[in-house]
């Protein structure tokens, strides 16, 4: 087994949270000045009201997974096809974003394992392009779906995203079709697909594969809808209710399995994947990541 | 405001004066030099259109709707109604006959006037409305019937209803059954294909677009609004999204344009239809006796491959069939 080169490890003391001058963050629902290394250790959750800020892809998998996190796909880098411009030309839309979020995409897909359970797991980040989902975006899913499906294993996908990615026109909107060709795939493995709703989920990916999943769980507060909120006050000409398209919305009208506060994401996924993987298939190999996914 | 209707605006009286030349005599020198004026006119007016002249084509109030498509059909009994909560009437679906053939039709279904368009919900499909799409969807691979779209619609509804049950799933499950799908499925874009709303029931084998139809990540409108705040910009915002049928030609998103005459189907609505569904048959006996398996495989690799994206080294531009 060649060990995993370094480049490929995630370091689990480096919080990767976008740099802020300030050492303070003010809570936008308790307006409290609270100090940032105490809400990054807190998970990104304010230590006063709970409020949830959204949280850094990397941060995200450092409070999951066990051990070492293997990432794959990260040689997929946006092009731009459309060769596209508005206020700024796209290339220069995606360095800014590349600069202020240390990620290459909105999307960070590899292996892991929860609890001993080894898992592909992508997670979303709202920090790059809104998450939108353009070509990128779209194959890493597809390539993680079927890696997971290649090495039998559950697949876990944090979704946050505005939408399909203008930038990319109608090549972006397609990968909707190539994430839902990859998903119909991976359910013939017999793992489940689980995604986890976060702040914001909507438009091309909450219309894909973040309702094509298994089990759907949404964090607590997120809003998640097909059309924005703005979209929908502007066609009917009339305010919406605070609690129109959030997580609890969804759960009461039974669009969703859970809503989970985050400090209990981690102990909600592992019990779901204990009802759903039984352990005593899991090899050794298996359960020593990062080796079983290179295999 | 259409760009298309009032162009054409300017063309009426030396149509209506053509019309009185041809009941006098249909040889004066005067008929014949009004004619190639007129003719010229068109050109210049049509020939070659911008994405946003393109965009008020797809929207033209005269031009062909699902319903004249159906029409068309050697036979169509629509089946209604999602079985849960309610029959959408943006949504038109049934058994049809196409050139003898038995097929499963789905159609967005615009309404030809304001009362029309009213009940049908300006051909925004709500969730139960794509739920009937998969019931249908699925109906038809258990009987192994193709399946044939005809697409025109602004997009999903937006409303609060929709919301509320789920538009999100319902559009996500259409995508999933076209997936599974084990028969030929030929998608036209015969209107306006407006994003997701409209590749729910286009997911197909072969996609079809009119010369002058358009299909869009966005409206550009709402591109306008975004990008510059100003929804006014949306002639230009067409243009950048590259939507026309030529544009996703060459991206392999559409895989035949059917051409329009000058000026647009409206021109001649009933001939336009019939060259319409004769591409759709010739799709379809491309694909026909094709198993299951082997449409499901071609249909992944299709949608598999889709998309344009660089390697690490940047030196390499990947896909773009
Ligand atoms: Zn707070």
């Amino acid at each position: 087994m060649p060990p995993i080169p370094e480049w490929l490890r995630l370091r689990r003391d480096k919080s990767v949270q976008p740099e802020d001058a300030s050492l303070w963050q003010k809570c936008p629902r308790c307006n409290e000045m609270l100090y940032r290394k105490d809400v990054a250790a807190n998970q990104w959750v304010c230590t006063r009201c709970g409020y949830h800020f959204r949280m850094h892809a990397y941060d995200r998998i450092n409070a999951l997974v066990d051990g070492d996190f293997v990432e794959i796909g990260t040689e997929i880098l946006p092009g731009d096809p459309l060769a596209w411009t508005d206020k700024r030309p796209y290339p220069a839309k995606l360095e800014a974003d590349r600069e202020k979020s240390k990620l290459t995409e909105a999307v960070v897909t590899g292996f892991a394992t929860l609890d001993g359970f080894p898992v592909a797991l992508g997670v979303m980040d709202f920090n790059f392009r809104g998450g939108t989902m353009g070509t990128v975006v779209g194959e890493r899913i597809a390539n993680l779906l079927e890696e997971a499906r290649r090495r039998r294993l559950p697949c876990i996908i944090f979704t946050a995203s505005g939408g399909a990615r203008m930038e990319e026109g109608m090549l972006a909107l397609m990968q909707m079709a190539k994430t839902t060709q990859a998903v119909e795939r991976f359910m013939e493995n017999g793992n489940p697909f689980i995604t986890v709703l976060t702040d914001p989920t909507t438009g091309g990916v909450s219309a894909s594969f973040a309702f094509q999943a298994d089990i759907i769980i949404a964090e607590a507060k997120a809003a998640i809808g097909f059309a924005g909120r703005r979209v929908i006050e502007q066609t009917i000409r009339q305010k919406l209710p605070e609690n129109f398209q959030t997580a609890e919305f969804l759960l009461e009208k039974g669009h969703i399995d859970m809503v989970v506060e985050r400090h209990d994401l981690r102990a909600t996924l592992v019990r779901m994947l204990d009802y759903a993987v039984d352990r005593r298939r899991l090899t050794p190999a298996l359960k020593a990541v990062p080796e079983f996914a290179l295999q | 405001m259409n760009v298309i209707v009032e162009r054409e605006k300017s063309l009426v009286e030396l149509e209506a004066r053509l019309a009185q030349l041809r009941e006098r005599d249909t040889a004066s020198g005067e008929l014949r030099a009004l004619e190639t004026k007129v003719e010229e006119l068109r050109r210049d007016m049509f020939g070659r259109l911008s994405a946003w002249e393109r965009v008020n084509m797809a929207r033209h109030p005269k031009r062909p709707l699902a319903s004249d498509y159906l029409a068309a059909l050697d036979a169509f009994d629509e089946l209604h109604g999602d079985r849960h909560f309610r029959d959408d009437p943006a949504l038109a679906g049934g058994f049809a006959k196409l050139r003898g053939r038995r097929v499963m039709v789905l159609a967005q279904q615009k309404g030809s006037d304001t009362k029309e368009n009213v009940r049908r919900n300006f051909g925004m499909v709500s969730p139960e409305g794509y739920r009937k799409a998969k019931r249908l969807m699925e109906l038809a691979s258990r009987l192994r019937l193709p399946i044939v779209s005809f697409v025109d619609t602004s997009g999903a509804d937006p409303g609060i209803g929709s919301e509320e049950r789920a538009q999100s799933e319902a559009i996500a499950s259409c995508l999933l059954a076209l997936t599974r799908a084990e028969v030929p499925i030929v998608a036209t874009i015969v209107g306006e294909g407006g994003s997701g709303g409209a590749l729910a029931i286009a997911l197909a084998d072969h996609v079809i677009m009119a010369e002058n139809a358009v299909y869009s990540v966005a409206s550009p409108e709402g591109c306008a609004a975004i990008l510059w705040g100003d929804a006014a910009r949306a002639p230009e915002a067409a243009e950048r999204l590259r939507l026309t049928s030529a544009d996703l030609n060459t991206f392999g998103i559409v895989d035949e344009i059917v051409a329009e005459p000058l000026g647009g189907a409206h021109r001649n609505g009933p001939a336009f239809v019939q060259k319409m569904l004769d591409a759709v048959d010739g799709a379809l006996s491309r694909l026909d006796g094709l198993s299951g398996e082997t449409l499901r495989e071609a249909r992944y690799m299709k949608y598999r491959r889709i998309g344009a994206w660089r390697d690490e080294t940047g030196e390499r531009a990947v896909a773009l069939p």
